[in-house]
């Protein structure tokens, strides 16, 4: 069980309104990702759904349950924080049996779950240890610990990888999302990066300035972002958005197309001059500023040998055109 | 860029510090010098003072004439006590005014703190007036009283400081485990805090213990601490040098020895906070 539904639920801090009526449901069992920049209301909405926040108004149920006024502990959610919040001056067995503890569980039990998440997470070795004798990665792993003992009906993670460095970053992911498919529980997921939000996702929630943009997976919102907003926020590098002339072509005010969806070959429609080639090996990322639609960034294969103030012509692949109108909604 | 530190400047600065310290420390050593004297030598020059006999005769003395161990378990009582009492109010007072500030948090902290600027003796008329209409002159709970009310705001001051540094995520990881107010504070908060619970303990039950004023005021044998025990040794009919040096002795020695043995967390405690 694991089922989560917000109806117009609003957050205001003094004059300042964080959430304006924002409705949502997530399903049981799935992995739903709020993305957006910072600032955008995505950590205040987990706090909201996790009771750590009072809503100004509106409703949330848990379960089929009407939990607004709940405390954290009643609502049967477990949280894992951006800064791990483990308690220093515990050890790691005591971390995670802490929850199990105030549930009252006999130690044996205690220590049953304890050693069976650990396992899970493989801890086993580090039990006896304080917090601070672990790494960034296993503190976290301590974490997820801690909320996987409680069984909880959805686990909510804010942010839990961006203290992180880069490689530890990509394992953990991978930890995390098979998690999920052992675990088979509700996660809801903040992130501002969106390469976690894609991989890890069944669902993603683009959220902007507290107002939800797009909802969907993630291939739906890449391949149909709804708006200039999610078409620029999902995808990497992100889209090349082209106004003017060009546009009009096409008849909307604005047209987006994915650096990867430009083709560098000859007798394209654009013309231009590579100004930056980023070179990651498997593929090299242009920077090619075109006399007719400004700057655009091409996606092309890593063999293709390109260098700063070469001659392009570039050409958008066919039906990889993405047409907005004046208010930046995407048009068919 | 670290200063440079030639020889001389260590060796001037060091020499400075111990003349500065000894300084600070030299009453507290002429009252040990002079318990050691008879009162005939303790009134003499100084230097025929260091050159006269040593002797134990006024310890032995102020053992007879007072009950030294009385007024010395009054004093534990009272300063154990009223550190105690205050630690048991503040702590949940500081918890919230770091945790979950009001508007006002600012102001009342302030406020508090500037009780502690106003004489004493402006509130000592109507302050007796009470303890005589509750029969509380001198008994140990009236006195434990006072002092828990006036050194509170010193106590929630510093336990607000260490408070501020704990994040409040993990008092939230605690809220989200389950864990209600109470054994927030009690399991995750209090822990976390001991090193600052622990110098905020030892530094009220120093000036609970050298508080002289209510003290002296408030009490007359029954509850009297040592600060009393020192006080009757100082008399109209004139000052018993050696006899009160002794009973000063005999009534700083152990604040003196705990603050030495305590030191480190003392001034780990004053400066927490300060840097970050």
């Amino acid at each position: 069980m694991g089922q989560i539904t917000l109806s117009a639920v609003t957050k205001t801090f003094g004059d300042v309104n964080v959430i304006p009526p924002l409705d949502l449901s997530i399903n049981d069992g799935e992995f739903v990702v709020f993305v957006g920049p910072s600032g955008c209301g995505k950590s205040t909405l987990l706090r909201l759904i996790a009771g750590l926040e009072d809503f100004s108004s509106g409703k949330i149920m848990i379960d089929g349950k009407d939990a607004t006024d709940a405390p954290p502990a009643q609502r049967g959610l477990a949280m894992v924080f951006q800064s791990y919040a483990l308690y220093p001056h515990m050890s790691v067995r005591k971390n995670i049996a802490f929850p199990l503890k105030m549930a009252k569980l006999s130690q044996a039990e205690q220590d049953k779950k304890v050693d069976n998440a650990a396992r899970i997470l493989n801890l086993t070795n580090y039990l006896d240890r304080r917090p601070g004798q672990l790494s960034g990665g296993q503190r976290q792993r301590v974490a997820i610990g801690r909320a996987i003992v409680r069984e909880p009906a959805a686990f909510l993670f804010d942010e839990p990888l961006s203290n992180l460095d880069a490689a530890l970053r990509v394992t953990m992911r991978q930890e995390i999302s098979e998690l999920h498919q052992t675990l088979k529980t509700t996660m809801v997921y903040v992130t501002h990066d969106q390469v976690e939000a894609m991989t890890m996702a069944d669902k993603i929630v683009v959220l902007n300035a507290g107002r939800i943009e797009q909802v969907g997976s993630p291939m739906e919102l890449y391949r149909t972002p709804a708006n200039l907003f999610v078409a620029g926020f999902i995808g990497s590098p992100k889209m090349n958005f082209i106004t003017g002339a060009e546009a009009a072509k096409h008849g909307c005010h604005t047209i987006g197309v994915r650096p990867e969806h430009i083709e560098v070959a000859p007798g394209g429609i654009w013309q231009g001059t590579v100004g930056l080639a980023e070179h990651l090996g498997s593929d090299t990322f242009l920077k090619v500023r075109t006399e007719t639609v400004g700057e655009l960034t091409v996606r092309v294969s890593g063999e293709m040998n390109l260098h700063h103030g070469d001659r392009v012509s570039l050409g958008p692949q066919p039906g990889k055109i993405y047409r907005f109108d004046e208010n930046g909604k995407a048009s068919a | 860029m670290a200063r440079k530190t030639t020889a001389t400047r260590e060796a001037i600065t060091t020499v400075a510090a111990w003349t500065i310290g000894f300084l600070i420390f030299f009453p507290i050593l002429w009252i040990i010098i002079l318990s050691f004297k008879s009162e005939g030598d303790a009134i003499k020059t100084p230097l025929a003072v260091l050159t006269s006999d040593w002797t134990l005769h006024s310890y032995a003395e102020v053992q007879e004439r007072s009950n030294y161990a009385r007024h010395f378990w009054n004093s534990v009582v009272l300063s154990l006590g009223s550190t105690i009492v205050a630690l048991v109010i503040a702590i949940p007072a500081a918890w919230s005014m770091a945790f979950v500030p009001g508007k006002r948090t600012k102001d009342l902290l302030m406020w508090m703190l500037s009780t502690k600027m106003m004489p004493a003796v402006g509130v000592l008329v109507p302050m007796y007036l009470l303890f005589r209409d509750f029969g509380l002159l001198d008994s140990r709970i009236g006195l434990v009283g006072v002092l828990t009310l006036i050194n509170l705001p010193i106590v929630i001051w510093m336990l607000y400081t260490y408070f501020k540094e704990i994040p409040g995520e993990i008092l939230e990881a605690a809220r989200m485990d389950g864990a209600n107010l109470r054994s927030e504070i009690l399991y995750i908060l209090t822990p976390m805090a001991v090193p600052g619970i622990a110098s905020t303990l030892l530094l009220n039950v120093i000036l609970a213990w050298n508080e002289a004023f209510w003290t002296l005021q408030l009490t007359t044998s029954n509850a009297a601490p040592l600060t009393q025990f020192i006080a009757s040794y100082s008399s109209p009919e004139g000052l018993f040098y050696a006899k009160l040096s002794a009973a000063s002795t005999m009534a700083i020695a152990p604040i003196l020895i705990l603050g030495w043995f305590s030191q480190k967390q003392l001034v780990r405690g004053l400066t927490f906070g300060a840097v970050k």
